[in-house]
């Protein structure tokens, strides 16, 4: 996982981000095993009370299970899985229309040039 | 007055015609990493030193997991002071003895451990070792001992930066949920990950106290910068 962290938001919030991340991205499996709070907060060099802190409020929006003696796991459940994926999508596609608003462009006008990427290039 | 680990009230301290500390009030609770924070002169040693029982306070009362400072909170207190009182002549054999005799909280076994990891030979002297190594020798030794709080006085002043997060890490994993680390440092950056609170202490008065994050959330301001802008407009410093 990659930890970087800005100091203008709460650490915990920015941990949350990292792991859902980890999450879409398939290093954390859906039904995988979490590092401990220690694990991660050396990891992270973080405070392990803000990575336990992290941790609880994943599992509050149900992507984590468990938090008993045996160790947290990524949920299996599909409609919650999905539901963060469409979230974390939403939200990638509403920064890249900002980007692209900063500049002039309307989201409809950006997404031409998003689907121009995606035509393959014509031979000349 | 169990509940906390540190109780200081109405705490003065007075060097000559140097008031070190003013009327200081402060209570930490357990578990929690707390940061010292405040420009240089600004009481940080100082407050340490009354809690590790080195100095005695012109007044006020100070109690460690409420007993007064007395022998016996001296056994709850790990204490990291900011220049060292090892010999350099000693062997971290001899270190490793001289702890284990003093303190019944030292785990030998777990700083013996540490010290192996890090490549350091317990056969080896202090002195013959690199700054960044006898900084990391003398946390080790501290952080082994099983205490209610420990004080670390600028445990991260002059070492490198890989030196520093190893002595941060050493920090987070090393110390327990009952247990309270108090860290004083200017250094704020490297240290702000890691704490739960943070005092700002100035001319020996706290100025401002609060949770890190919550610094974060409410201001959208690192701790650092919020340090640079609460101290810009203060005199003497």
């Amino acid at each position: 996982m990659n930890w970087k962290f800005t100091g203008d938001r709460p650490v915990y919030q920015q941990i949350m981000e990292t792991l859902r991340g980890a999450i879409l991205k398939g290093e954390l499996p859906p039904g995988g095993k979490v590092p401990s709070v220690r694990d991660l907060a050396a990891q992270a060099q973080v405070n392990p009370n803000t990575m336990q802190r992290a941790l609880t409020e994943l599992e509050r929006e149900g992507l984590l299970v468990g938090g008993g003696t045996s160790g947290r796991t990524v949920t299996q459940d599909e409609t919650i899985l999905s539901a963060m994926r469409e979230q974390a999508l939403q939200a990638l596609a509403r920064e890249c229309a900002e980007k692209f608003m900063v500049f002039g462009l309307t989201p409809t006008q950006a997404a031409r040039l998003l689907v121009a990427l995606d035509t393959p290039k014509e031979e000349s | 007055m169990e509940e906390y680990v540190l109780n200081a009230q109405g705490l003065s301290m007075r060097y000559h015609r140097t008031l070190a500390l003013d009327n200081l009030n402060l209570t930490l609770t357990p578990g929690k990493i707390v940061g010292l924070l405040g420009p240089n002169g600004s009481g940080k040693t100082t407050l340490i030193k009354l809690t590790a029982g080195l100095l005695t306070p012109t007044s006020g009362e100070i109690q460690v997991c409420g007993q007064p400072i007395s022998p016996a909170t001296k056994a709850l207190v790990s204490y990291l002071p900011d220049k060292t009182y090892f010999s350099a002549k000693q062997k971290i054999r001899e270190l490793l003895d001289t702890f284990q005799d003093f303190y019944a909280d030292f785990d030998r076994e777990r700083a013996e451990n540490m010290l192996g990891a890090l490549g350091i030979s317990l056969e080896a002297r202090l002195g013959s070792l690199s700054k960044g190594n006898q900084e990391k020798v003398q946390l080790v030794v501290v952080m082994s001992r099983r205490a209610r709080l420990y004080l670390l006085d600028e445990p991260i002043g002059g070492v490198d930066p890989a030196a520093r997060d190893y002595i941060l890490n050493t920090i987070i994993t090393n110390y327990d949920p009952t247990a309270t680390v108090l860290i004083s440092t200017h250094l704020i950056e490297d240290v702000e990950r890691v704490l739960d609170e943070f005092i700002f202490l100035n001319q020996g008065k706290i100025v401002r106290q609060g949770t890190a994050d919550q610094v974060r959330e409410e201001t959208g301001k690192s701790l650092d910068e919020l340090f640079r802008e609460v101290f810009k407009c203060l005199p003497n410093c």
